[in-house]
């Protein structure tokens, strides 16, 4: 395939940036995306220019590194489909695709198409996790879960952290991730003890953090690589709220 | 404590304000909607609906009422600039290309029917509520028929210590007011905009009250979209009416007895 890639370049967080047009011919329709932009790096630095930077790390869609807004969509046109896992036969041959970095404040570009996400850090220390000592591993059936609760766990457990929902949201905001967060651990028997502290630590570190509000839309669903549903946001406000209620009338610790 | 007022000044908090105030919002319209299809049923009916929302409950509870209402409209447009002042602030750079995957079209124009529906009900109230717009204040002979008529019931006027109750005319004032196209436009495009603010909103509430999932889902949005048309239908039939010619004014109130005995004199 030809394609013509337009990209944005940014040396620094501080520099202003700018689109910048390459031409690359002879790419495979079954190599992925990351791959065609390794062909392009290849390229640039036979040109003796600077190679594009982005994020990648597994690409088998489970690490959550890679992360480029494709033709206007975060993960590109595929259907839960990380960036590392959409293959160029989806594009057509002579197409010109506009590839750009996550846009949120929150996120800063550090170089490139790469963004900083550290406050989806932040918001995980702020308390996804379970303090209560748990020894070495047990037997998995040691504690009773019933289907139905470990499945909404483990749905919510798929989030691999990649900020496509911030990206795709109108409001820059991170409700789906830190819901899945939330939820993964709320739905637990080892993690509703710490529910109400949880949910009000990572809100409040979401909320402080510069995040936009949800508005129900629902693109961060749309484009999540994982599927995980607006449900999860509709918890993350249920308790919430019940915890700020609890927490009125004696403080939740 | 401190946490508890750190809830409305959380994203999430801010959004439940929305949504119950917009609750309160929802079944006002409903019951406003009910109220003014009566002029469907004659202008003594209408006028003694007016007649019994302004002397049933106390002056004192009737502005309570008025007041209330007007607060939920002020704190949801005020939690309204506060979220998207802060979505703003979260995006500051835009995107060269930008897709829209699944957002209704209805869901990312809340803002802009929501600004337009707050400059409408300014106009409503200065319109119909303290009649100052100019030249549209129902009150003198030239704008309207004598606006002071009897309260009628079964055709016949309501007497009170010899003398006729009398009320204002509701009737033909909305009738005088669709009269002119321009002010039924706006009322027409208000209401269609109404319309898409509820077809989102009405489903929306119930997810930031969090009291929705997968199987509500449908549900709700197939409840928000007949909610929406329903308001949409219902008021905006009002206008229709009387541009149509359907309505038309009755200087009389509905009271056929008065006719006689003034024509008799
Ligand atoms: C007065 C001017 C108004 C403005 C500026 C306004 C603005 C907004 C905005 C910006 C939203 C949030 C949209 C979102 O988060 O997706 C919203 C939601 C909503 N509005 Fe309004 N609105 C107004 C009037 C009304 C009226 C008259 C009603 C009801 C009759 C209403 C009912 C609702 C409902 C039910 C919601 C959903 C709340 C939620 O998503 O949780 N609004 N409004
Ligand atoms: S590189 Fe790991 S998910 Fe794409």
């Amino acid at each position: 395939m030809k394609l013509n890639l337009r990209i944005w370049r940014q040396k620094s967080p501080l520099d202003k940036g700018r689109f910048e047009e390459y031409a690359l011919d002879n790419v495979s329709e079954d190599s992925s995306f990351l791959e065609m932009l390794d062909l392009l790096c290849e390229q640039l630095v036979a040109e003796g220019k600077e190679a594009l930077a982005f994020d990648h790390d597994c690409r088998e869609g489970i690490c959550g590194m890679c992360a480029l807004t494709i033709n206007g969509i975060p993960h590109g046109p595929e259907k839960q489909t990380t960036t590392c896992q959409l293959h160029m036969r989806h594009f057509k041959d002579g197409e010109t695709i506009t590839v750009e970095p996550w846009r949120a404040k929150p996120l800063p570009v550090i170089k490139d198409l790469v963004v900083d996400r550290s406050p989806f850090d932040r918001i995980i220390q702020s308390g996804g996790f379970i303090s209560a000592r748990t020894g070495s591993a047990v037997d998995a059936n040691a504690v009773p879960i019933p289907k139905q609760t470990a499945d909404t766990a483990m749905d919510a457990a798929a989030c691999i952290g990649c900020g496509a929902c911030v990206a795709a949201c109108p409001n820059a905001s991170a409700m789906l991730f830190t819901a899945a967060k939330v939820s993964h651990m709320n739905n637990l028997p080892q993690g509703e003890v710490e529910k109400d502290r949880r949910t009000l630590a990572m809100v409040t570190t979401m909320d402080g953090e510069g995040f936009g509000g949800c508005t129900n839309v629902g693109e961060c669903e749309a484009v999540c690589p994982k599927g995980i549903s607006l449900d999860m946001i509709a918890q993350l406000n249920r308790d919430y709220t019940s915890a700020q209620v609890k927490n009125f009338f004696e403080p939740v610790s | 404590m401190v946490l508890f007022c750190s809830f409305f000044n959380s994203t999430i908090g801010r959004k439940v304000l929305m949504a119950v105030t917009g609750l309160v919002l929802v079944l006002f319209v409903m019951g406003h909607m009910l109220g003014n299809l009566q002029i469907f049923l004659g202008a003594e009916v209408i006028n003694a609906y007016a007649y019994k929302l302004h002397h049933v409950l106390p002056t004192p509870a009737l502005w309570g009422i008025r007041l209330f209402l007007l607060l939920c409209v002020g704190v949801h447009v005020w939690m309204a600039v506060l979220l998207t002042l802060a979505s703003r602030r979260a995006r500051p750079a835009g995107y060269a290309v930008k897709r829209v995957v699944q957002a209704t079209y209805a869901a990312r124009t809340m803002r802009m029917s929501g600004i337009i529906l707050l400059a409408f009900i300014f106009f409503h109230l200065a319109h119909f509520t303290t009649r100052s717009v100019p030249g549209m204040e129902y009150n003198d002979e030239r704008v309207l028929s004598p606006n002071e008529v009897s309260l009628v019931k079964h055709g016949q006027a309501v007497m009170k210590d010899g003398e006729k109750v009398t009320t204002f005319n509701v009737h033909d004032m909305m009738v005088a007011g669709f009269e002119n196209g321009l002010v039924s436009a706006f009322y027409i495009l208000a209401t269609g905009l109404l319309c898409l603010h509820l077809v989102h909103g009405v489903s929306s509430m119930f997810q930031t009250l969090g009291l929705r999932n997968a199987t509500w889902l449908p549900r709700l949005n197939y409840i928000a979209r007949f909610y929406g048309w329903a308001v949409f239908l219902g008021f905006a039939i009002i206008p229709i009416a009387v541009l149509t010619g359907v309505l038309e004014k009755d200087p009389t109130g509905g009271e056929t007895q008065a006719i006689e005995t003034s024509a008799t004199h």
